[in-house]
């Protein structure tokens, strides 16, 4: 029994702090803002709005994410915890004009 | 066109792999033709209905459907190709002492095969889907003509199916002794790799933790994004920056991967007497 009390009270630790919010938008082909700050160390959840007509693909190889984004809806990316650092990340779809920069600092 | 080309290209390179490395595997297996051109229709056919359902399947289970959506076909994959490899370690020995007999063994084969062509259809299924979305973006966007948008994906569909069929084509060229080690060894290493990408997916989704992010970083050496990177990612799971959590899918795959051929192996004279 006891090991799994201990299990419980460290529990609160890892879920509790409610992870950051960071909003996106994708608006012609771009990404809204370019820059992205976020703290480091710490989980952070990317929630991105594609406000374009047609679908785009969120697509980092620093960051080590990949993601489908239909049409007028939003999409939860959860990234990090990051080193301080520059992490780009783009849109596959239109890789020419989406190009952003995730900033850990 | 030249864009529609590249992407169509990369998204059919990794399907047109995993089907390379399916066709040399089952080269023993008369009815594999037809098995494993269902399951490229299957594939084309569930990527059409997928991409149709974008939206929908990205909104369930509290906006993390698309994330669970992908682990479910990886895992099955992965846990397909486990399969056959256990088999194949079972009945390899046999069947190279008596190949022809097992050959012509058609419930057997056709066993084998309906696994793996499930492996090819959930294989097309995944990147098809993405590039359905994809062309159907360039034409509605109005950024490019339909012909030129089809004809860009026409061509880059048929350097990604040639990079396949080198694939294949290279491996038959393996002598056949050390064929099955060789191609049940890349099996092993596809389920690995599918594994991983399964914990990256699931991580993105915070169902699982990331752990160490990122464990190492090669891309100096070997980036995801060059043309190498991309085969090796697909064949044997390269990442140049994973998390610590793909590590522990990707080892633990092999592992158990691994034992369940050894334990198939050791049970062979009881499960198997001769025929």
């Amino acid at each position: 029994m006891k090991p799994y009390l201990f299990i419980f009270c460290l529990l609160p630790l890892t879920t509790w702090a409610a992870d950051p919010e960071i909003p996106l938008a994708i608006r012609n082909h771009q990404f809204e803002p370019v820059e992205v700050r976020v703290p480091a160390g710490q989980k952070v959840k990317l929630i991105v709005h594609n406000q374009d007509t047609t679908p785009e693909e969120f697509e980092s190889h620093e960051l080590n994410r990949e993601k489908v984004i239909a049409a007028g809806t939003k999409a939860n990316i959860y990234i990090g915890p990051l080193k301080p650092g520059r992490y780009p990340f783009f849109g596959e779809f239109h890789e020419k004009t989406a190009r952003g920069v995730v900033i850990a600092e | 066109m030249l864009g529609s080309a590249i992407i169509v290209f990369r998204e059919a390179l990794e399907a047109a792999l995993i089907i390379g490395i399916i066709g040399a595997a089952t080269r023993a297996i008369p009815t594999r033709k037809p098995w494993i051109l269902c399951g490229i229709g299957v594939g084309i056919l569930g990527s059409l209905i997928v991409a149709s359902l974008t939206g929908r399947i990205a909104e369930m289970a509290e906006g993390v459907g698309q994330e669970l959506f992908n682990a479910g076909i990886l895992g099955l994959a992965a846990l397909m190709l486990a399969w056959h490899n256990i088999r194949m370690a079972r009945h390899g020995a046999q069947m190279a002492r008596e190949a022809k007999q097992l050959g012509q063994d058609v419930a057997s084969g056709n066993r084998e095969m309906s696994a793996l062509a499930l492996v090819v259809a959930l294989a097309i299924l995944r990147e098809g889907s993405e590039t359905a979305l994809f062309l159907y973006g360039l034409v509605t966007g109005g950024e490019e003509s339909p012909v030129a948008v089809m004809g860009g994906g026409a061509i880059g569909l048929a350097f990604g199916a040639l990079a396949g069929y080198g694939l294949y084509a290279g491996f038959l060229r393996i002598p056949i002794g050390q064929f099955f080690s060789a191609t049940s060894g890349l099996v092993l290493l596809l389920a690995a790799a599918m594994a991983s990408q399964m914990a990256r997916v699931l991580a993105q989704a915070d169902l699982l933790p990331s752990l160490a992010n990122p464990l190492w970083d090669s891309s100096w050496l070997l980036d995801n994004a060059s043309l190498a990177g991309r085969f090796l990612h697909t064949l044997v799971g390269y990442e140049a920056m994973p998390s610590g959590i793909q590590a522990v899918f990707y080892l633990a795959t092999i592992v158990l991967i691994f034992a369940g051929m050894r334990l198939a192996r050791v049970r062979q004279p009881i499960a198997l007497p001769p025929r």
